[in-house]
């Protein structure tokens, strides 16, 4: 399996810092829907930086990710914004899966989330919730084989990446490549 | 110092200079008409009869002062019926502050009375938008709209403020300097593209330079006049890019694309190079995108990263403010003959003479047009609406004054030439404006002639009355087999209706009138408006079909022979 998961090299993934304030997934979905742009999975949540949330999100093969990325960038709650498809990346994707089950067949099931070294967080008489952590390609191999026992429910987190190695994703500009415009008096 | 939000507001524009404001009260911003007097005469407020008039007068002050154009509306229905004006601006890249008068906070997401989601609603259309709801924020937020309005890549901004907190008092602190660590516009080229791009020139054997709506937006006028004239480079300029470089310069080739010169459309094919300056490569301007300029490489000069890529893909693109990467593209070209080009393009010209028109008894649109602009010797400013009106007026006229051709580019906005020609009248006063205008497209604004009345604008409307909407029955007649539907006009008598706003209506119906009634309305001080009752079938040509490739241009039809362009603008003046 590449780093990446399944089917990777032909899918987009983009990472934005954005500001965190209301209206701000309003201002990107406008974006996506208006122009065209598919998006296969979102995950957000707070980053480092207090006030600023990351997000990852990919596009499908179809979508011209330059655009996407060119796009966003203009909008003033992005702080950055980058395609990160070409790089090292470890991505990751989380999701629960509720399976029916019973006394008879419950020690199959726990060998399969042990094989994928996934966790069982929920036991019920007829059910147990499983949870897997790894990239897209796990989580689609282990809900194939508990597929057979009978998914009750599944909800997963989409894609979340970061590029490997010390640096940054979102590596502070450098100011003097960004010099303001001469103000208001025109030219 | 401590002030209501109202104030905090109208200090806010103070402080950014502006000087002039056009707008409509409303329940949701009447603590901020409340005030307006407090600030008069540092700040003027016009008073239109309708919302989108006060979006496209702000947007046409704009566009020929270079200066941000600010409207107000209330919520609800007034902020609503900015929405048209928005887009317009949106599309053009016009810098506009509207600022909304919004529910007060305990309403907001209650549908109270007058209640819309502005911000919702306009956030395809804005740079950015603001729905403020603590009153510090006020004067940060004021500086941030004014910041991004008019920097990089120009564009509207909405605020939307509710009653309350226009009425609420807070400490105004006005910001030392505007931060936002999401919105950084680039201005300066890279060197090596500014490198790559002036060697392409350098090797190029049939150049030409296409000039958008960004020379006038970062005033290149000089640095655009140095390239052409210093790389010997003919300049074709785009329906915004029109004025941008002198009409009757010898390099000058007039507009491109679906209704632009002939000679331009075969040129641009041939060409082995097209340097965009400022502009992004429109479909109305390329015609089909997969055979535009074949043969060339593409230059692309533009300051919104978005816009390079988007339509074509440039051997060499200077990233930033188009007269910054002038100035340095300027230092690095060299100028080469190009004998067998420019014989090339007075051959096209020759044969195929695209500003010509036949004799007739009636009055042809363009004929009244070019009248115009003999009578005025060009030394005014010219607003349009949209059709066919619109395409003879960017033809048929050579403008030699920078910035002095308004019209409604991107979104193709009707009704926009009576309220534009107030905002440029209101930013020119003692300049002449002429609105060449549609009998459809008048009819969508003209409540305005109340406030030119009210204002004592003396502006000069041309109604271009061909009882139809002309470039609806044209297409119609070409692609819909003459199916009129919906385009024939039952117009009012437009003479009348000027009297009955208090200003002046003259009609000319036929040829011999045009000059004498003219003449009679440029004499007059204030304002007047012309029903020039035209030749109601006269399409507009050359023409690229819909879908169509700029190698697909249609000619003009074989009996037009008189040429339009005998006079140079000096003579046209003696
Ligand atoms: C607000 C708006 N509605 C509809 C159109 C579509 N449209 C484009 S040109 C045109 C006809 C314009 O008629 P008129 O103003 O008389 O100008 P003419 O073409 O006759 O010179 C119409 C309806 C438009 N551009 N804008
Ligand atoms: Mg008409």
């Amino acid at each position: 399996m590449t780093a990446n998961g399944r089917g990777a090299l032909r899918k987009h993934t983009i990472i934005a810092l954005v500001e965190d304030r209301p209206g701000v997934l309003n201002r990107l979905a406008s974006k996506w829907r208006q122009r065209g742009f598919n998006i296969e999975s979102l995950a957000v949540g707070h980053s480092e930086t207090p006030g600023l949330s990351r997000m990852t999100f990919v596009v499908d093969a179809n979508t011209d990710a330059e655009q996407v990325v060119k796009q966003l960038d203009k909008l003033v709650d992005v702080v950055d914004i980058r395609d990160v498809s070409h790089e090292n990346l470890v991505t990751r994707e989380m999701a629960l899966i509720k399976v029916r089950c019973d006394p008879g067949n419950r020690g199959h099931i726990i060998e399969i989330v042990d094989i994928f070294r996934a966790n069982i967080v929920d036991v019920s008489p007829d059910s147990v919730i499983v949870e897997v952590t790894g990239d897209e390609g796990k989580v689609d191999a282990i809900f194939e084989l508990l597929k057979d026992y009978g998914v009750i429910e599944m909800v997963r987190t989409g894609r979340v990446a970061m590029v490997r190695g010390g640096a940054a994703s979102h590596p502070a500009p450098e100011e003097e490549q960004y010099e303001r415009y001469p103000g208001q008096e025109l030219w | 110092m401590e002030m209501t939000g109202a104030q905090m507001v109208l200090e806010s524009l103070v402080r950014e200079g502006v000087e002039h404001v056009f707008g409509l009260p409303g329940g949701a911003n009447l603590p901020l008409y409340d005030t307006i007097p407090q600030y008069y005469p540092k700040l003027r407020h016009y008073l239109v009869r309708h919302e989108q008039a006060a979006a496209h007068a702000a947007d046409a002050y704009a566009r020929v002062t270079g200066k941000v154009g600010v409207c107000f509306a209330t919520s609800g229905p007034g902020a609503t019926n900015l929405v048209t004006g928005i887009a317009n601006a949106w599309m053009d890249s016009v810098p506009l502050v509207c600022v909304t008068g919004c529910v007060i906070r305990p309403l907001i997401g209650r549908d109270g009375f007058q209640e819309a989601d502005i911000t919702g609603i306009t956030i395809p259309i804005t740079k950015h938008n603001y729905l403020v709801l603590d009153i510090e924020d006020i004067p940060r937020v004021m500086r941030e709209a004014f910041y991004i309005a008019n920097t990089g890549r120009p564009g509207p901004v909405l605020v939307d403020i509710p009653r309350d907190l226009q009425q609420e008092k807070g400490e105004f602190v006005w910001p030392e300097k505007v931060e936002l660590r999401g919105y950084r516009p680039r201005i300066y080229p890279d060197p090596d593209e500014v490198k790559k791009a002036a060697e392409i020139i350098n090797e190029s054997e049939r150049p030409v330079i296409i000039a958008g709506h960004g020379v006038h937006i970062s005033q290149a006028y000089k640095e655009l006049l140095e390239l052409a004239e210093k790389a010997h480079v003919p300049v074709i300029t785009t329906l915004l890019g029109i004025s941008g470089f002198p009409g009757s310069h010898p390099l000058y080739l007039g507009m491109p694309g679906m209704h632009g010169m002939f000679w331009n459309n075969i040129a641009i094919s041939e060409s082995d190079l097209v340097v965009g300056l400022g502009m992004r490569f429109d479909d109305r301007v390329t015609g089909r995108l997969r055979d535009f300029a074949p043969k060339a490489r593409i230059v692309h000069v533009e300051i919104d990263p978005a816009e390079v890529g988007k339509n074509v893909r440039p051997a060499a693109a200077l990233q930033g403010d188009a007269r910054v990467c002038l100035r340095e593209l300027n230092k690095l070209v060299e100028s080469r003959e190009r004998a067998q080009w420019f014989a090339r393009l007075d051959d096209l010209k020759q044969q195929h003479p695209s500003i010509v028109f036949p004799e007739t008894d009636e009055i042809l649109p363009q004929f009244a047009i070019r009248k115009i602009y003999e009578a005025t010797g060009g030394d005014c400013y010219v607003v349009t609406g949209v059709g066919q009106h619109q395409m003879w007026a960017a033809q048929y006229w050579w403008y030699d004054k920078p910035n002095t051709f308004v019209t409604s580019g991107g979104l193709g906005t009707m009704g926009f030439e009576v309220p534009a020609a107030m905002g440029v009248q209101a930013a020119k006063p003692g300049e002449l404006v002429w609105a060449i205008c549609g009998d459809g497209g008048f009819q969508m604004t003209l409540q305005e002639l109340a406030t030119i009345a009210e204002y004592g604008w003396p502006i000069k409307f041309a109604i271009i009355n061909n009882g139809h909407h002309g470039m609806v029955r044209q297409w119609q007649q070409l692609f819909y087999k003459g199916n009129l539907v919906a385009s024939p006009l039952s117009n009012p008598d437009f003479v009348k209706l000027a009297e009955a706003f208090g200003i002046l209506g003259l009609r000319a119906s036929r040829r011999e009138e045009v000059e004498p009634t003219i003449q009679q309305a440029m004499e007059h001080k204030g304002a007047v408006l012309i029903d020039f009752q035209v030749k109601e079938d006269e399409n507009c040509y050359p023409m690229v079909p819909p879908g169509a490739a700029l190698q697909e241009t249609i000619d003009l039809p074989d009996d037009y022979n008189v040429i339009a362009k005998e006079k140079t603008k000096a003579e046209v003046r003696s």
